[in-house]
Protein backbone atom coordinates (compact mmCIF):
# COMPACT_ATOMS: atom_id res chain seq x y z
CA UNK A 1 0.00 0.00 0.00
CA UNK A 2 2.11 2.53 -0.79
CA UNK A 3 -0.56 5.73 -0.89
CA UNK A 4 -0.77 4.98 2.71
CA UNK A 5 3.20 5.35 3.20
CA UNK A 6 2.51 8.44 1.50
CA UNK A 7 -0.25 9.95 4.21
CA UNK A 8 1.90 8.61 7.13
CA UNK A 9 4.41 11.44 5.83
CA UNK A 10 1.71 13.77 4.76
CA UNK A 11 0.51 13.76 8.70
CA UNK A 12 3.73 15.11 10.12
CA UNK A 13 4.18 18.58 10.82
CA UNK A 14 5.22 20.17 13.58
CA UNK A 15 2.90 21.91 15.92
CA UNK A 16 4.90 24.76 17.94
CA UNK A 17 2.49 27.10 18.93
CA UNK A 18 -0.88 26.35 20.57
CA UNK A 19 -3.10 27.48 17.14
CA UNK A 20 -1.26 24.65 15.89
CA UNK A 21 -1.85 21.70 18.82
CA UNK A 22 -5.78 22.84 18.29
CA UNK A 23 -5.82 22.55 15.15
CA UNK A 24 -6.61 25.83 14.10
CA UNK A 25 -6.43 28.43 11.53
CA UNK A 26 -3.01 29.55 11.80
CA UNK A 27 -1.66 32.34 9.45
CA UNK A 28 2.02 31.40 10.93
CA UNK A 29 2.38 28.01 9.96
CA UNK A 30 0.81 28.89 6.83
CA UNK A 31 3.76 31.17 5.93
CA UNK A 32 6.20 28.75 6.95
CA UNK A 33 4.85 25.55 5.64
CA UNK A 34 3.37 26.91 2.17
CA UNK A 35 6.73 26.77 -0.31
CA UNK A 36 7.51 23.06 0.93
CA UNK A 37 4.15 21.19 1.20
CA UNK A 38 1.68 23.20 -0.75
CA UNK A 39 3.67 24.46 -4.04
CA UNK A 40 4.84 21.09 -5.79
CA UNK A 41 0.89 19.01 -5.18
CA UNK A 42 -0.14 22.63 -6.52
CA UNK A 43 1.70 21.89 -9.98
CA UNK A 44 1.49 18.29 -9.46
CA UNK A 45 -2.47 19.12 -9.46
CA UNK A 46 -2.48 21.50 -12.45
CA UNK A 47 -0.51 18.87 -14.49
CA UNK A 48 -3.46 16.40 -14.15
CA UNK A 49 -6.43 19.33 -14.67
CA UNK A 50 -4.20 20.32 -17.81
CA UNK A 51 -3.18 16.77 -19.39
CA UNK A 52 -6.85 15.55 -18.93
CA UNK A 53 -8.64 18.29 -20.22
CA UNK A 54 -6.50 18.01 -23.52
CA UNK A 55 -6.84 14.45 -23.59
CA UNK A 56 -10.33 14.82 -23.31
CA UNK A 57 -10.45 17.46 -25.73
CA UNK A 58 -9.25 15.90 -28.61
CA UNK A 59 -11.33 12.26 -27.76
CA UNK A 60 -14.33 14.33 -27.58
CA UNK A 61 -13.97 17.14 -30.42
CA UNK A 62 -13.12 14.18 -33.04
CA UNK A 63 -16.39 12.47 -31.64
CA UNK A 64 -18.06 15.40 -32.37
CA UNK A 65 -16.88 16.14 -35.98
CA UNK A 66 -17.45 12.62 -36.60
CA UNK A 67 -21.07 12.72 -35.40
CA UNK A 68 -21.47 16.21 -36.88
CA UNK A 69 -22.25 14.29 -40.45
CA UNK A 70 -23.50 11.16 -38.60
CA UNK A 71 -26.12 12.64 -36.44
CA UNK A 72 -27.55 8.60 -35.41
CA UNK A 73 -24.38 8.53 -33.66
CA UNK A 74 -24.95 11.32 -31.27
CA UNK A 75 -27.33 8.86 -28.91
CA UNK A 76 -24.71 6.63 -28.75
CA UNK A 77 -21.97 8.53 -27.90
CA UNK A 78 -24.00 10.15 -25.63
CA UNK A 79 -24.82 6.92 -23.73
CA UNK A 80 -21.40 5.41 -23.34
CA UNK A 81 -19.76 8.64 -22.21
CA UNK A 82 -22.73 9.42 -19.82
CA UNK A 83 -22.02 5.88 -18.05
CA UNK A 84 -18.32 6.80 -17.96
CA UNK A 85 -19.84 10.40 -16.18
CA UNK A 86 -22.05 8.77 -14.25
CA UNK A 87 -19.36 6.37 -12.57
CA UNK A 88 -17.45 8.02 -9.47
CA UNK A 89 -14.89 9.31 -9.89
CA UNK A 90 -13.60 7.48 -6.41
CA UNK A 91 -14.63 4.04 -7.62
CA UNK A 92 -13.16 4.79 -11.81
CA UNK A 93 -9.67 5.14 -9.79
CA UNK A 94 -9.91 2.18 -7.99
CA UNK A 95 -11.23 -0.20 -10.33
CA UNK A 96 -8.77 0.96 -12.87
CA UNK A 97 -5.72 0.37 -10.54
CA UNK A 98 -5.96 -3.34 -11.27
CA UNK A 99 -5.71 -3.01 -15.00
CA UNK A 100 -3.76 0.14 -15.38
CA UNK A 101 -1.73 0.39 -12.07
CA UNK A 102 -0.78 3.54 -9.75
CA UNK A 103 -0.04 6.40 -11.16
CA UNK A 104 -0.38 9.92 -13.57
CA UNK A 105 -1.82 7.16 -16.65
CA UNK A 106 -4.78 6.25 -14.51
CA UNK A 107 -5.84 9.40 -12.78
CA UNK A 108 -5.29 10.53 -16.86
CA UNK A 109 -8.02 8.21 -17.75
CA UNK A 110 -10.17 8.50 -15.46
CA UNK A 111 -10.67 12.45 -15.52
CA UNK A 112 -9.89 12.84 -18.90
CA UNK A 113 -13.18 10.05 -19.32
CA UNK A 114 -15.48 12.31 -17.73
CA UNK A 115 -15.28 15.55 -19.57
CA UNK A 116 -16.17 13.43 -22.59
CA UNK A 117 -19.80 14.24 -22.20
CA UNK A 118 -19.26 17.49 -21.08
CA UNK A 119 -17.33 18.51 -24.57
CA UNK A 120 -19.02 16.25 -26.86
CA UNK A 121 -22.15 17.78 -26.37
CA UNK A 122 -21.28 21.29 -26.23
CA UNK A 123 -19.12 20.68 -30.08
CA UNK A 124 -22.17 18.63 -31.13
CA UNK A 125 -25.06 21.75 -30.49
CA UNK A 126 -22.22 24.34 -31.60
CA UNK A 127 -21.74 23.17 -34.47
CA UNK A 128 -25.55 22.31 -35.30
CA UNK A 129 -26.07 25.70 -33.98
CA UNK A 130 -24.75 27.50 -37.31
CA UNK A 131 -27.47 29.16 -39.06
CA UNK A 132 -28.13 27.85 -42.77
CA UNK A 133 -27.95 31.19 -44.19
CA UNK A 134 -24.13 30.96 -43.18
CA UNK A 135 -23.94 27.53 -44.43
CA UNK A 136 -25.64 28.16 -47.98
CA UNK A 137 -23.67 31.54 -48.06
CA UNK A 138 -20.14 29.57 -47.72
CA UNK A 139 -21.94 26.46 -50.17
CA UNK A 140 -22.69 29.59 -52.78
CA UNK A 141 -19.30 30.88 -52.68
CA UNK A 142 -17.98 27.46 -53.58
CA UNK A 143 -16.42 26.18 -50.69
CA UNK A 144 -16.41 22.74 -50.25
CA UNK A 145 -18.11 20.52 -47.22
CA UNK A 146 -14.94 20.04 -45.36
CA UNK A 147 -14.13 24.21 -45.85
CA UNK A 148 -17.95 24.87 -44.62
CA UNK A 149 -16.87 22.82 -41.42
CA UNK A 150 -13.69 24.39 -40.58
CA UNK A 151 -13.97 27.76 -42.37
CA UNK A 152 -17.36 28.39 -41.01
CA UNK A 153 -19.60 25.97 -38.48
CA UNK A 154 -16.67 25.34 -35.96
CA UNK A 155 -15.77 29.24 -35.60
CA UNK A 156 -19.24 29.56 -35.03
CA UNK A 157 -19.52 26.75 -32.43
CA UNK A 158 -16.48 28.08 -30.73
CA UNK A 159 -18.78 30.02 -27.84
CA UNK A 160 -20.10 26.64 -27.26
CA UNK A 161 -17.34 24.63 -27.87
CA UNK A 162 -15.01 26.72 -25.07
CA UNK A 163 -18.28 26.94 -22.71
CA UNK A 164 -17.74 23.18 -22.86
CA UNK A 165 -13.77 23.52 -21.94
CA UNK A 166 -14.58 25.08 -19.09
CA UNK A 167 -17.33 23.37 -17.20
CA UNK A 168 -15.08 20.45 -17.82
CA UNK A 169 -11.86 21.92 -16.92
CA UNK A 170 -13.48 23.52 -13.31
CA UNK A 171 -15.37 19.74 -12.66
CA UNK A 172 -12.11 18.27 -13.68
CA UNK A 173 -9.80 20.48 -10.84
CA UNK A 174 -12.60 19.15 -8.41
CA UNK A 175 -12.39 15.73 -8.88
CA UNK A 176 -8.66 15.78 -9.58
CA UNK A 177 -8.59 16.08 -5.61
CA UNK A 178 -9.29 12.48 -5.87
CA UNK A 179 -6.39 11.67 -7.50
CA UNK A 180 -4.37 10.53 -4.58
CA UNK A 181 -6.48 7.33 -4.66
CA UNK A 182 -4.66 6.40 -7.79
CA UNK A 183 -1.24 7.26 -6.08
CA UNK A 184 -1.18 10.41 -8.59
CA UNK A 185 -0.64 13.40 -6.38
CA UNK A 186 -2.53 15.95 -6.10
CA UNK A 187 -3.92 18.46 -3.66
CA UNK A 188 -6.45 15.66 -2.33
CA UNK A 189 -4.01 13.81 -0.87
CA UNK A 190 -3.23 16.83 1.40
CA UNK A 191 -6.44 17.61 2.21
CA UNK A 192 -7.39 13.91 3.30
CA UNK A 193 -3.85 13.65 5.00
CA UNK A 194 -4.49 15.90 7.66
CA UNK A 195 -8.50 16.24 7.44
CA UNK A 196 -8.80 18.06 11.12
CA UNK A 197 -6.38 20.57 10.85
CA UNK A 198 -7.69 23.83 9.82
CA UNK A 199 -5.09 25.20 8.19
CA UNK A 200 -4.40 22.27 6.22
CA UNK A 201 -7.82 21.92 4.73
CA UNK A 202 -8.00 25.82 4.22
CA UNK A 203 -4.56 26.22 2.19
CA UNK A 204 -5.16 22.83 0.52
CA UNK A 205 -8.74 23.19 -0.94
CA UNK A 206 -8.49 27.16 -1.59
CA UNK A 207 -5.76 26.28 -3.87
CA UNK A 208 -7.97 23.79 -5.91
CA UNK A 209 -11.13 26.55 -5.76
CA UNK A 210 -8.15 29.31 -6.69
CA UNK A 211 -6.87 27.27 -9.81
CA UNK A 212 -10.59 26.51 -10.74
CA UNK A 213 -11.67 30.45 -11.30
CA UNK A 214 -7.81 31.25 -12.33
CA UNK A 215 -8.15 28.29 -15.12
CA UNK A 216 -12.03 29.28 -16.18
CA UNK A 217 -10.62 33.06 -16.17
CA UNK A 218 -8.28 32.13 -18.65
CA UNK A 219 -10.18 30.17 -20.79
CA UNK A 220 -12.61 32.67 -21.10
CA UNK A 221 -9.76 35.16 -22.03
CA UNK A 222 -9.14 32.79 -24.74
CA UNK A 223 -12.55 32.84 -25.95
CA UNK A 224 -12.41 36.37 -26.49
CA UNK A 225 -9.80 36.26 -28.18
CA UNK A 226 -10.38 33.72 -30.73
CA UNK A 227 -14.02 35.25 -31.23
CA UNK A 228 -13.65 39.07 -31.66
CA UNK A 229 -16.90 38.78 -33.83
CA UNK A 230 -18.83 38.05 -30.98
CA UNK A 231 -17.84 41.15 -29.20
CA UNK A 232 -18.06 43.48 -31.86
CA UNK A 233 -21.64 42.17 -33.01
CA UNK A 234 -22.81 42.97 -29.27
CA UNK A 235 -21.01 46.93 -29.84
CA UNK B 1 3.45 -14.57 -21.84
CA UNK B 2 4.36 -10.78 -21.88
CA UNK B 3 4.19 -8.61 -18.81
CA UNK B 4 0.54 -7.28 -20.44
CA UNK B 5 -0.84 -10.97 -20.31
CA UNK B 6 0.37 -11.34 -16.96
CA UNK B 7 -0.93 -8.51 -15.99
CA UNK B 8 -4.34 -9.00 -16.91
CA UNK B 9 -4.23 -12.52 -15.23
CA UNK B 10 -3.39 -10.64 -12.17
CA UNK B 11 -6.61 -7.63 -12.70
CA UNK B 12 -8.74 -11.23 -13.34
CA UNK B 13 -7.90 -12.34 -9.80
CA UNK B 14 -8.32 -8.90 -8.03
CA UNK B 15 -11.49 -8.71 -9.50
CA UNK B 16 -12.80 -12.20 -8.46
CA UNK B 17 -11.72 -11.59 -5.20
CA UNK B 18 -13.40 -8.49 -5.07
CA UNK B 19 -16.32 -9.75 -6.06
CA UNK B 20 -15.77 -12.70 -3.46
CA UNK B 21 -15.58 -10.11 -0.65
CA UNK B 22 -18.95 -8.57 -2.10
CA UNK B 23 -20.93 -11.97 -2.46
CA UNK B 24 -19.61 -14.06 0.63
CA UNK B 25 -17.54 -11.34 3.20
CA UNK B 26 -15.00 -12.50 5.11
CA UNK B 27 -12.92 -11.57 8.57
CA UNK B 28 -11.28 -8.47 8.57
CA UNK B 29 -7.36 -7.79 7.54
CA UNK B 30 -7.04 -6.71 11.47
CA UNK B 31 -8.96 -9.76 12.41
CA UNK B 32 -11.74 -10.50 14.43
CA UNK B 33 -14.52 -8.30 12.70
CA UNK B 34 -16.64 -9.60 9.83
CA UNK B 35 -16.75 -7.64 6.50
CA UNK B 36 -17.94 -7.33 2.99
CA UNK B 37 -21.31 -9.93 2.21
CA UNK B 38 -24.07 -9.08 3.99
CA UNK B 39 -22.07 -6.48 6.09
CA UNK B 40 -22.26 -4.71 3.50
CA UNK B 41 -26.51 -3.53 3.52
CA UNK B 42 -26.26 -1.43 6.79
CA UNK B 43 -23.46 0.61 4.73
CA UNK B 44 -25.85 0.75 1.51
CA UNK B 45 -28.54 1.70 3.80
CA UNK B 46 -26.49 4.42 5.19
CA UNK B 47 -25.71 5.79 2.04
CA UNK B 48 -29.22 5.65 1.08
CA UNK B 49 -30.38 7.56 3.48
CA UNK B 50 -27.69 9.81 3.58
CA UNK B 51 -28.15 10.91 -0.07
CA UNK B 52 -31.67 10.63 0.47
CA UNK B 53 -31.98 13.28 2.83
CA UNK B 54 -29.41 15.62 1.37
CA UNK B 55 -31.14 15.47 -1.83
CA UNK B 56 -34.83 16.00 0.13
CA UNK B 57 -33.46 19.09 1.73
CA UNK B 58 -32.02 20.81 -1.12
CA UNK B 59 -35.23 20.50 -3.19
CA UNK B 60 -37.22 21.64 -0.34
CA UNK B 61 -34.72 24.70 -0.09
CA UNK B 62 -33.53 25.23 -3.41
CA UNK B 63 -36.64 24.42 -5.70
CA UNK B 64 -39.28 27.12 -4.33
CA UNK B 65 -36.70 29.81 -4.55
CA UNK B 66 -35.71 28.69 -8.12
CA UNK B 67 -38.91 28.99 -9.63
CA UNK B 68 -39.85 32.39 -7.49
CA UNK B 69 -37.06 33.57 -9.48
CA UNK B 70 -37.37 31.55 -12.81
CA UNK B 71 -40.65 32.91 -12.67
CA UNK B 72 -39.78 36.45 -12.16
CA UNK B 73 -36.90 36.07 -14.56
CA UNK B 74 -34.75 37.65 -12.11
CA UNK B 75 -31.14 36.89 -10.41
CA UNK B 76 -29.70 35.63 -13.69
CA UNK B 77 -26.19 37.01 -12.04
CA UNK B 78 -26.75 35.31 -8.73
CA UNK B 79 -27.87 31.92 -10.46
CA UNK B 80 -24.43 32.15 -12.24
CA UNK B 81 -22.62 32.70 -9.43
CA UNK B 82 -23.83 29.44 -7.64
CA UNK B 83 -23.32 27.27 -10.73
CA UNK B 84 -19.77 28.71 -10.48
CA UNK B 85 -18.99 28.22 -7.30
CA UNK B 86 -20.73 25.22 -6.89
CA UNK B 87 -18.51 23.38 -9.62
CA UNK B 88 -15.34 24.86 -8.32
CA UNK B 89 -15.36 23.69 -4.65
CA UNK B 90 -14.22 20.58 -5.08
CA UNK B 91 -16.31 17.93 -2.85
CA UNK B 92 -13.34 16.61 -0.72
CA UNK B 93 -12.72 19.97 -0.06
CA UNK B 94 -16.17 20.65 1.49
CA UNK B 95 -15.87 17.47 3.32
CA UNK B 96 -12.86 18.53 4.40
CA UNK B 97 -14.20 21.68 5.44
CA UNK B 98 -16.92 20.58 7.30
CA UNK B 99 -14.45 17.81 9.41
CA UNK B 100 -12.05 21.12 10.41
CA UNK B 101 -14.87 23.29 11.09
CA UNK B 102 -17.64 21.54 12.11
CA UNK B 103 -16.36 18.44 13.33
CA UNK B 104 -17.83 14.87 12.62
CA UNK B 105 -21.19 12.84 12.55
CA UNK B 106 -24.50 12.42 10.49
CA UNK B 107 -25.90 16.39 10.88
CA UNK B 108 -22.50 17.66 10.03
CA UNK B 109 -22.15 15.27 6.81
CA UNK B 110 -25.39 15.80 6.00
CA UNK B 111 -24.86 19.77 5.49
CA UNK B 112 -22.05 19.29 3.45
CA UNK B 113 -23.81 17.01 1.00
CA UNK B 114 -27.10 19.27 1.16
CA UNK B 115 -24.73 22.02 0.28
CA UNK B 116 -23.27 19.92 -2.95
CA UNK B 117 -26.66 19.14 -3.83
CA UNK B 118 -28.02 22.74 -4.09
CA UNK B 119 -26.52 23.88 -6.80
CA UNK B 120 -27.36 21.76 -9.51
CA UNK B 121 -30.93 21.30 -8.86
CA UNK B 122 -31.47 25.72 -8.14
CA UNK B 123 -29.83 26.26 -11.25
CA UNK B 124 -31.42 23.86 -13.71
CA UNK B 125 -34.62 24.82 -12.21
CA UNK B 126 -34.30 28.50 -12.60
CA UNK B 127 -33.05 28.08 -16.36
CA UNK B 128 -35.96 25.81 -16.85
CA UNK B 129 -38.34 28.00 -15.60
CA UNK B 130 -36.91 31.12 -17.09
CA UNK B 131 -36.62 29.74 -20.69
CA UNK B 132 -40.30 29.52 -21.28
CA UNK B 133 -41.80 31.21 -24.06
CA UNK B 134 -42.73 34.17 -23.05
CA UNK B 135 -45.53 33.99 -25.13
CA UNK B 136 -46.73 30.92 -23.37
CA UNK B 137 -46.92 32.97 -20.27
CA UNK B 138 -48.51 36.04 -22.10
CA UNK B 139 -51.21 33.66 -23.34
CA UNK B 140 -51.95 32.27 -19.45
CA UNK B 141 -51.91 35.45 -18.20
CA UNK B 142 -54.50 36.83 -20.45
CA UNK B 143 -56.82 33.81 -20.02
CA UNK B 144 -56.86 35.18 -16.33
CA UNK B 145 -54.54 32.88 -14.27
CA UNK B 146 -52.53 33.75 -11.15
CA UNK B 147 -49.62 34.12 -10.88
CA UNK B 148 -48.61 30.90 -8.67
CA UNK B 149 -51.79 29.35 -10.97
CA UNK B 150 -48.69 30.17 -14.22
CA UNK B 151 -45.99 28.46 -12.00
CA UNK B 152 -47.89 25.24 -11.26
CA UNK B 153 -49.87 24.73 -14.74
CA UNK B 154 -47.89 26.31 -17.15
CA UNK B 155 -44.09 27.19 -16.35
CA UNK B 156 -43.53 24.00 -13.80
CA UNK B 157 -45.04 21.02 -16.41
CA UNK B 158 -42.93 22.83 -19.35
CA UNK B 159 -39.77 22.84 -17.20
CA UNK B 160 -40.39 19.60 -16.37
CA UNK B 161 -37.43 17.41 -18.10
CA UNK B 162 -34.26 20.29 -16.72
CA UNK B 163 -36.01 20.33 -13.07
CA UNK B 164 -35.45 16.69 -12.85
CA UNK B 165 -32.66 16.80 -14.88
CA UNK B 166 -30.90 18.98 -11.92
CA UNK B 167 -32.08 17.03 -9.18
CA UNK B 168 -30.70 13.35 -11.21
CA UNK B 169 -27.32 15.38 -11.71
CA UNK B 170 -27.60 15.78 -7.78
CA UNK B 171 -28.02 12.28 -6.79
CA UNK B 172 -25.44 11.05 -8.58
CA UNK B 173 -23.17 13.45 -7.14
CA UNK B 174 -24.51 13.32 -3.74
CA UNK B 175 -23.77 9.14 -4.25
CA UNK B 176 -20.27 9.77 -5.32
CA UNK B 177 -19.58 12.22 -2.36
CA UNK B 178 -21.13 10.09 0.36
CA UNK B 179 -18.39 7.49 -0.67
CA UNK B 180 -16.12 9.83 1.65
CA UNK B 181 -18.44 10.37 4.04
CA UNK B 182 -16.32 7.80 6.41
CA UNK B 183 -14.20 10.70 6.59
CA UNK B 184 -16.68 12.75 8.96
CA UNK B 185 -17.92 9.41 10.28
CA UNK B 186 -21.01 8.43 8.45
CA UNK B 187 -20.45 4.47 7.48
CA UNK B 188 -21.46 4.15 3.90
CA UNK B 189 -20.27 1.49 1.39
CA UNK B 190 -16.76 3.93 1.09
CA UNK B 191 -15.83 2.69 4.50
CA UNK B 192 -13.73 0.10 2.65
CA UNK B 193 -12.40 2.44 0.52
CA UNK B 194 -10.94 4.78 3.00
CA UNK B 195 -9.84 2.20 5.40
CA UNK B 196 -8.56 -0.63 3.07
CA UNK B 197 -6.27 -1.06 6.20
CA UNK B 198 -9.11 -3.16 7.80
CA UNK B 199 -11.06 -4.25 4.33
CA UNK B 200 -7.70 -5.02 2.33
CA UNK B 201 -7.17 -3.91 -1.23
CA UNK B 202 -10.34 -6.79 -2.44
CA UNK B 203 -12.72 -4.71 -0.02
CA UNK B 204 -11.31 -1.62 -1.20
CA UNK B 205 -12.46 -2.79 -5.02
CA UNK B 206 -15.23 -4.80 -4.08
CA UNK B 207 -16.79 -1.02 -2.61
CA UNK B 208 -15.23 0.58 -5.97
CA UNK B 209 -18.14 -2.13 -7.63
CA UNK B 210 -20.37 -1.53 -5.21
CA UNK B 211 -20.19 2.23 -5.53
CA UNK B 212 -20.22 2.20 -9.17
CA UNK B 213 -23.22 0.36 -9.78
CA UNK B 214 -25.35 2.07 -7.51
CA UNK B 215 -24.68 5.22 -9.04
CA UNK B 216 -25.48 3.93 -12.52
CA UNK B 217 -28.47 2.17 -10.85
CA UNK B 218 -30.02 5.54 -9.62
CA UNK B 219 -29.38 6.98 -12.80
CA UNK B 220 -30.90 4.61 -14.84
CA UNK B 221 -33.98 4.37 -12.28
CA UNK B 222 -34.57 8.64 -12.11
CA UNK B 223 -34.52 8.27 -16.16
CA UNK B 224 -36.99 6.46 -16.06
CA UNK B 225 -38.97 8.20 -13.28
CA UNK B 226 -37.91 11.08 -15.77
CA UNK B 227 -39.76 9.49 -18.98
CA UNK B 228 -43.07 8.95 -16.77
CA UNK B 229 -43.43 12.59 -15.19
CA UNK B 230 -42.43 14.62 -18.60
CA UNK B 231 -45.66 16.10 -20.07
CA UNK B 232 -46.46 13.45 -23.19
CA UNK B 233 -46.64 16.96 -25.41
CA UNK B 234 -42.48 17.34 -24.20
CA UNK B 235 -41.83 13.91 -25.03
CA UNK B 236 -42.97 14.01 -28.90
CA UNK B 237 -40.71 16.74 -29.05
CA UNK B 238 -37.38 16.06 -27.35
CA UNK B 239 -37.06 12.25 -27.57
CA UNK B 240 -37.63 11.58 -31.34
CA UNK B 241 -34.52 13.36 -32.43
CA UNK B 242 -32.73 11.21 -30.51
CA UNK B 243 -32.27 6.95 -29.77
CA UNK B 244 -31.17 6.61 -26.49
CA UNK B 245 -33.74 8.05 -23.60
CA UNK B 246 -30.87 7.52 -20.65
CA UNK B 247 -28.62 10.60 -19.90
CA UNK B 248 -30.47 12.63 -21.57
CA UNK B 249 -29.10 15.83 -23.27
CA UNK B 250 -31.49 18.35 -21.27
CA UNK B 251 -29.69 19.20 -17.91
CA UNK B 252 -27.71 22.03 -17.40
CA UNK B 253 -23.76 20.63 -16.27
CA UNK B 254 -23.42 22.26 -12.80
CA UNK B 255 -21.69 18.88 -10.97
Amino acid sequence: MSWLTLFAQVQIHHRASDCESNNGFCPDWIIKNFGDRYVDPFFRHLELVVISVLVGFVIAFALGIVAHRRRWLVGPVVGITGVLYTIPSVAAFLLLVPITGFGLLTAVIALSSYTLLIIFRNVVAGLAAAPAEARDAALGMGLTDSQVLWRVEVPLALPEIFAGVRIATTTTVGLAALAFFANAGGLGGLIFGDLVFKSNVVVAGGLCIVMAFVLDGLLLFAQRLSTPWVRAARA
Amino acid sequence: MGPGGTRMIVAAFDFGDAIDFILNGRESVTGGVRIGGSELLPQLWRHLELTGAAVGIACAVALPLALWLGHLRKGQFAVASIANVGRAVPSLALIGFAVAYIGLGFPNALLALTLLAIPPIFVNAYVGIAQVEPDIVDAARGQGMTEPGIVRRVELPLAVPLVFGGIRTSVVNVIATATIAPLIGVVTLGDAIVSPQVYGDAGQLGAAICVALLAIAAEVTLALIQMLVTPKGLKLSSTRRRGFPFMSMRRVEVS
